[in-house]
């Protein structure tokens, strides 16, 4: 075949160059919505509950993935410092996913239940009083700002559309688990028949209000604790 | 064939009327004052990392919210108005047919692609990101960017479609490549419902391992259409025209076009090492991402050679240098991608300043290098000057950004290979050497000399941009002709 074919006419160059770029894509993205062991099936993972989801739009906002990862990746040296290597299923319900590509800051895959909330807060507003050394930008402004969660459970309808197994129930009482979990009262048993191992309590101190600093916080403490690697066991020769 | 398009392609200035250049001055105006933006916010953010007080505690510069706006600015102001616009010359001067819609089509393009730019990058600021790398843009500057490229793909395709040269030209397959690749990566990584139509927030449709599968295959090709194809097509047009050459090889422009457009597709999976990608992906990722070397190489030996017979207008020439230089630094980049794509290098390079610096080497060095040099060449000939107002201000540009970009890739080098071994060390007893925050410190010094080297690429471009200007106001500086080895060669000459 000769190539003046494509030089001469640009309909046919276009059609051949959509081709040739379409067929990798096709072979790599589509079989990870068709093979059965992309994500391995574990017990314990879950949508995120209203306020995790708020304080993991807060996270997204602010841009956390371009120093901080969430992929711990399957090294000796990651699993000591980190725990357990990060696991497909533990990521399914995030959109978008937030592995990074940059630890100019630690990974975060498994950093809920090892600092207190106290701790977050400080560090949060000013990571240099609790971190000389650290170069992380403060977020003060996060325990100033009220959470703005009327539309939460919009969120999570949207959510729904695209594939997160929100209930109708779960959508119902999206408000008052939010504030259930972020002031530690209200209906926490059906919270947490909902959310399993969801963390309630007043994260920021200052129980009269919801705040910005509340809803990142609840959602960095469930980091990575959802399945309990007690209990699990990577298939032989899986993938 | 396609060589000779090139050769014959219409000299400077005498023209006027007949191709629609106002259009790209304002896209060469535009790739400057982007350019200098991206750098700037590029500067002060490496200096937010060497000190951290530069966050100045406030929501809007935080070096989170700042970054997407330094890789946008760069990537899609800097770079993408460099493309557009150079693409608008090349395809009409190669066709030798006006732009297909005329002003009323261009300038939809220039002042649409300007306005996509404001609304990302003030959306980064106020904190609408969605967060996917280098595609930050949330749902409803995405649907006009879709909009906007849809309006340049008719532009270029039409005025192809017009020509009067019986051949495509090959920068013109690169051109068009990158819009077309552009264009399917953009729809399909972007696919988002948002939360209400009146909001800025939506959630992108892929989760997880598919997401981050869809988004490296957009954000490696982003790499590999954006940053290459479409540069790879100011290069068969700008180095050619520059050192009054014709092309190298035209059998391997055809080669390496398609094999470049075929196997940078398959590289995405390389950024997932060792992650919850299965492993039938990373290794299919890796291979590929090695065989990628040779359609690069490919590339950089057609431009370089180019310059056969003609190797001494280097020492005359600083635009053809800044050309020459960026299909070397080309060529460096592409060797270093292919070797940190092996598994075993990236358990050590992934996560560290390493690929930062790799980044820099192709953004600066092949990148922003060929831009100045296809601005440089554009600038007298679309504002009819006879010249540029200095070339002695060109070689200090030149010198000055290379000193930046080697300060900036060896100091990221060096920490990134230091960050990727203090994370892995263990002491006599089996424990872990250092705590992260040990290795944070460590970095301090080559954040510090990465942020100088940033300083100089910047202090570069306002040179530049001080030249155009006065090139533009029609200045000439008198300056000491550059030594001309062609006067030595005389005397043999007159035997």
């Amino acid at each position: 075949m000769k190539h003046e074919l494509f030089e001469r006419n640009v309909i046919i160059l276009s059609v051949a160059v959509l081709i040739t770029v379409a067929i990798g894509g096709l072979v790599q993205l589509v079989p990870l919505f068709t093979m059965e062991q992309t994500i391995e099936q574990v017990e314990g993972v879950r949508p995120y509950s209203p306020l995790e989801l708020a304080g993991r739009n807060i996270y997204v906002r602010e841009g956390c993935y371009l120093c901080h990862s969430q992929m711990i990746r399957t090294f000796r040296d990651e699993d000591e410092r980190y725990g357990h290597y990060s696991l497909a299923a533990e990521s399914m319900y995030d959109h978008p996913f937030q592995w990074g590509s940059k630890r100019t800051g630690p990974d975060l895959a498994r950093v809920g239940g090892k600092y207190s909330n106290d701790w977050h807060a400080l560090h949060l507003q000013d990571p240099r009083a609790v971190v000389p050394e650290s170069v992380m930008p403060p977020y003060a402004h996060l325990a100033t700002t009220e959470l703005k969660f009327g539309d939460v459970a919009q969120h999570m309808q949207t959510l729904r559309t695209v594939g997160v197994p929100y209930t109708d129930a779960d959508i119902a009482e999206a408000k008052s688990d939010l504030k259930a979990q972020a002031v530690g009262d209200g209906d926490t048993a059906a919270l947490l028949e909902r959310y399993p191992k969801a963390v309630v309590g007043d994260f920021d101190g200052d129980p009269s209000r919801v705040t910005e600093m509340d809803a990142v916080i609840a959602y960095l403490q469930m980091l990575g604790t959802l399945v309990d690697f007690s209990q699990y066991k990577a298939e032989p020769s899986f993938r | 064939m396609s060589v000779a398009v090139a050769s014959s392609a219409v000299g400077p200035g005498n023209h006027a009327g007949f191709y629609e250049d106002e259009v790209i001055r304002k896209f060469v105006v535009a790739t400057m004052f982007w350019g200098v933006v991206g750098f700037l916010v590029g500067t002060y953010i490496a200096f937010e990392l060497a000190y951290p007080v530069l966050n100045l505690d406030l929501p809007w510069t935080t070096f989170g919210r700042l970054r997407p706006v330094h890789t946008s600015a760069v990537i899609f102001a800097f770079g993408g108005n460099a493309l557009l616009g150079t693409s608008f010359y090349v395809v009409q001067r190669t066709c030798r047919a006006p732009l297909f819609g005329g002003a009323a089509l261009g300038n939809f393009v220039f002042w649409g692609y300007q306005a996509f730019i404001v609304l990302a990058a003030s959306g980064y600021v106020l904190g609408i990101t969605q967060s996917k790398e280098y595609a930050e843009p949330e749902w409803y500057t995405d649907l006009w960017l879709t909009i906007v490229w849809v309006a340049y793909l008719v532009c270029f395709v039409g005025t192809v479609m017009r020509r009067r040269e019986p051949h495509i030209y090959v920068a013109n397959w690169f051109y068009l490549a990158f819009i077309i690749t552009i264009a399917m990566l953009h729809i399909v990584n972007n696919l988002a419902v948002p939360v209400s139509f009146f909001g800025t927030k939506s959630y992108i449709v892929w989760s997880g391992v598919q997401d981050a599968m869809t988004q490296w295959w957009y954000g490696h090709n982003a790499v590999g259409f954006f940053l290459t194809s479409g540069f790879l097509g100011i290069m068969y047009y700008f180095i050619p025209k520059q050192a009054e050459r014709p092309v190298y090889s035209y059998r391997l422009s055809i080669v390496h076009f398609w094999t470049l457009i075929f196997i940078y597709i398959w590289a995405g999976p390389h950024h997932l090492h060792y992650t919850a990608l299965p492993d039938w992906t990373q290794t299919l990722g890796m291979v590929f991402s090695i065989v990628l070397w040779m359609p690069s190489w490919g590339g950089m030996i057609n431009g370089v050679m180019t310059l056969s017979g003609a190797w001494d207008k280097l020492r005359t020439d600083p635009i053809l240098r800044f050309l020459v230089v960026s299909v070397a630094f080309y060529g460096m980049s592409t060797f270093e991608g292919p070797m940190m794509s092996i598994k075993a290098v990236n358990s050590l390079s992934h996560y560290t300043d390493w690929t930062i610096g790799h980044v820099h080497s192709g953004a600066l060095g092949w990148v922003a290098m060929i831009s100045f040099g296809a601005v440089y060449f554009l600038v007298p000939r679309l504002w009819n000057r006879q010249r540029l107002y200095s070339l002695r201000l060109v070689t200090y540009h030149f010198w000055i950004s290379t000193i930046g970009i080697v300060l900036y890739i060896t100091a990221m080098w060096i920490s990134g290979i230091m960050q990727g071994l203090m994370w892995r060390a263990y002491d006599s007893l089996g424990f872990l050497q250092y705590s992260f925050i040990e290795t944070v410190e460590a970095m301090h010094p080559y954040y510090v000399i990465r942020a100088l080297g940033g300083l100089f690429f910047l202090i570069g471009s306002l040179v530049m941009v001080y030249n155009l200007v006065r090139t533009v106001r029609g200045d000439l500086r008198r300056e000491a002709a550059f030594e001309r080895p062609r006067a030595a060669v005389a005397p043999n000459a007159a035997e």
